[in-house]
């Protein structure tokens, strides 16, 4: 079981966490705007995340945080 | 009876330098000032402190912005040419309020110009030289003794007002060899709490920079560095007036010229003008008051210059025009006679500037 | 739960200025991640270059100084040699280390200078719109080099590792990468070796961090890191230039 958080308000949208994580956990919502005016980072599936931390090691923001 | 040595003029600023508790030098090799560069790199290591030859002027001033900003009394020294190269330096110095002291044993320019004495760094010393709304406190030593105690004084007023100190010589005080003496010099200490020593963890970080880029911050932030200069202004202005009490003609010369000048002030007293001298020690602030006083006593005013012609725009300018104001100079490492001041005092006596 | 993951205490808690994607805030973490595990936030004073990273003094907690561009090392040899028992970094691009400051580099790497230089070369000026830099690759199109980068105009990119690697002086040279978590983490393992050298006192380290600059570049961040893998890294390969210490215990 882990964790993971966004500090979406900082977020920039880039996508590289996405890219990053090896399970296909993380998208880029289509559906949100954050203050900054960009389509954030969000996990879309939970359950298959393993708290490896490669999102946060390749987000540029360091906006995430991993808990396990 | 103070101990009185006997010292070549730039190994004198190197002395009182270290005296005043400089214990960092860095420099770069350029004639006629490399005694100072010699003389630190001597003692520096005897006292614990760091004489470094840096790879150009650029990086010197560099260092001594760093070096500065890490809260220390430090000192580069160049002649003209490696000033221009240093510009960039003093500009951000200036611009992020830490105090250094920068030597320039002028001589000839433009360009590689020749090695002679000059004063034709009166306009990049006194006006800008560097980019930005900036000001140095620019001393002008007329002898050995001067190139000691202004040193001293250089290091105390830059610390007290968060600026740079240039020491404006020439090649002849540079080389020149004269009995001084250390006893009266005072050194002040000031605190330094925005200096980079380290948070510790103990404190918000210190920054040291010369950015910002919101206009009306940069605005404020030069504003408040001139209501610093006003206080300069107010303060600081040194002079020296010789035989200036009845005097119908006033000489204007400062560093090497004013000692040709005096002479040739004598000597026109012998011949029964009444001329006398205003020195101006502090070049920038200029002693615009001395000069104003004179104005409205004498029927004129002549500046005796190793350029074509640079304070005499600050003496026009500070005698409000009231007076004409004639030049005496010679450039290029040339230096005018007494008998060619004495000519232009006898001119100026019969109205012609 | 425990934190497995979380922002380094010694980057400052705000937003980076960079754009999305760019790999400047990444370098800053792994800097700070060091700092922090090496617990010299305290000691620390960084010198931020002129650049996109400019505003690094913001970003970092530590005690931080402005340089004009390209005196970085000139700055941080003047503090580092009036406060030896501290920690002093530089943070440059490749514009400021390798074109302009290019001769404050080589003399302070040339002295051994007991300083960290991070340097992040992603091959363009960004700050500045997208110029061609000292180590724009040959046929990169920027906004001053239209057509391509044509080294028969304009010259070769400087390979300032393998450059340095030449010189007796430094002690420590090594390129890394920011393009995947792999070359990541393996940037940080240099950069931390690079920190603890100067604790050591064992002199000048340079760590080359190959970056990204999608912006200028024109490409989305993922193309840009592609790009690193595909066309930077075969001109600039990841490796260890000079190790002054491990050479030692070698020939021992």
């Amino acid at each position: 079981m882990a964790n993971v958080t966004f500090r979406t308000d900082w977020c920039k949208g880039c996508g590289l966490c996405v890219d990053a994580c090896p399970k296909g956990c993380l998208a880029i919502a289509s559906d949100k705007i954050n203050k900054k005016g960009y389509s954030p980072a969000v996990m879309v599936d939970q359950e298959k995340c393993i708290g490896c931390a490669f999102c946060a090691t390749m987000c540029p923001d360091c906006i995430i945080t991993v808990e396990k | 009876m103070a101990e009185r040595v006997l010292m070549k003029g730039n190994e004198a600023i190197a002395e009182a330098a270290i005296r005043a508790g400089c214990r960092h030098y860095f420099g770069y090799p350029i004639t006629p000032q490399t005694e100072i560069a010699a003389y630190m790199a001597k003692k520096m290591p005897k006292i614990g402190g760091v004489f470094l030859q840096a790879e150009s002027e650029i990086a010197s001033i560099n260092m001594v912005y760093g070096a500065a900003a890490a809260g220390m009394r430090v000192m580069t020294s160049s002649s003209s040419p490696g000033i221009s190269l240093k510009a960039e330096g003093l500009s951000y110095i200036a611009g992020s309020d830490v105090p250094a002291l920068v030597v320039n044993v002028q001589r000839g320019g433009p360009g590689l110009g020749g090695i002679q004495p000059s004063q034709s760094d009166y306009f990049q010393a006194t006006k800008g030289g560097g980019h930005g709304d900036y000001r140095m406190i620019v001393l002008a030593p007329a002898s050995v003794q001067e190139m000691a105690s202004l040193t001293i004084k250089g290091f105390n007023l830059a610390d007290k007002y968060l600026m740079t100190s240039m020491i404006l010589a020439d090649g002849t005080i540079g080389q020149m060899m004269e009995p001084i003496t250390f006893e009266d010099a005072e050194i002040e200490t000031y605190e330094k709490p925005w200096a980079l020593t380290g948070t510790n963890c103990e404190r918000p970080h210190n920054i040291v920079n010369s950015l910002y880029l919101k206009p009306d911050e940069l605005e404020v932030k030069n504003m408040e560095r001139y209501e610093r200069y006003k206080l300069v202004e107010q303060n600081e202005p040194m002079w020296e007036e010789y035989m200036m009490e009845d005097a119908e003609l006033c000489v204007v010369a400062f560093g090497i010229a004013s000692r040709v000048a005096k002479n040739a002030v004598v000597a026109a007293r012998n011949e029964g003008i009444k001329v006398g001298l205003i020195r101006p020690i502090t070049l920038w602030p200029f002693p615009k008051d001395a000069l104003l006083a004179a104005a409205d006593k004498v029927k004129g005013f002549i500046s005796v210059e190793l350029n074509m012609g640079q304070m005499i725009e600050d003496v026009r300018l500070y005698t409000q025009c009231k007076k004409p104001v004639g030049l005496c100079s010679r450039c290029g490492g040339m230096i005018p006679s007494p008998e060619e001041v004495l000519e232009s005092i006898r001119k100026a006596q019969k109205g012609e500037f | 739960m425990a934190v497995v993951f979380q922002k380094p205490k010694s980057l400052a808690d705000i937003p980076l200025h960079y754009c999305p994607g760019c790999p400047h805030g990444i370098i800053h973490r792994l800097v700070a991640e060091v700092l922090d595990e090496l617990g010299i936030e305290g000691k620390a004073i960084g010198v931020a270059p002129v650049g996109c990273a400019v505003m690094a003094y913001d970003y970092f907690n530590c005690d931080m100084i402005e340089a004009a561009h390209g005196r970085a090392p000139a700055v941080a040899t003047g503090i580092k040699r009036c406060r030896p028992e501290n920690i002093v970094f530089t943070y440059q691009g490749d514009g400021d280390l390798a074109s302009i400051g290019m001769a404050e580099t080589v003399h302070a790497a040339a002295r051994n200078e007991n300083i960290t230089v991070i340097f992040v070369n992603n091959a363009i000026y960004g700050m500045t719109g997208g110029q061609m830099a000292p180590t724009s690759l040959p046929g990169q199109v920027t906004q001053t080099s239209p057509y391509g980068r044509d080294v028969n105009h304009c010259g070769w990119p400087i390979k300032v590792c393998e450059m340095l690697s030449t010189l007796e002086g430094p002690e420590f040279i090594a390129r890394v990468a920011a393009n995947n978590v792999k070359n990541v983490n393996q940037a940080k393992k240099a950069i931390k070796k690079a920190f603890q050298n100067q604790i050591e006192g064992k002199g000048f380290s340079l760590v080359e961090v190959v970056s990204a600059c999608p912006t200028n570049w024109g490409m989305t961040p993922q193309q840009a890191l592609k790009w690193v893998e595909s066309d930077m890294l075969p001109y600039y390969p990841i490796g260890v230039y000079k190790d002054r210490t491990a050479a030692k215990e070698a020939a021992k």
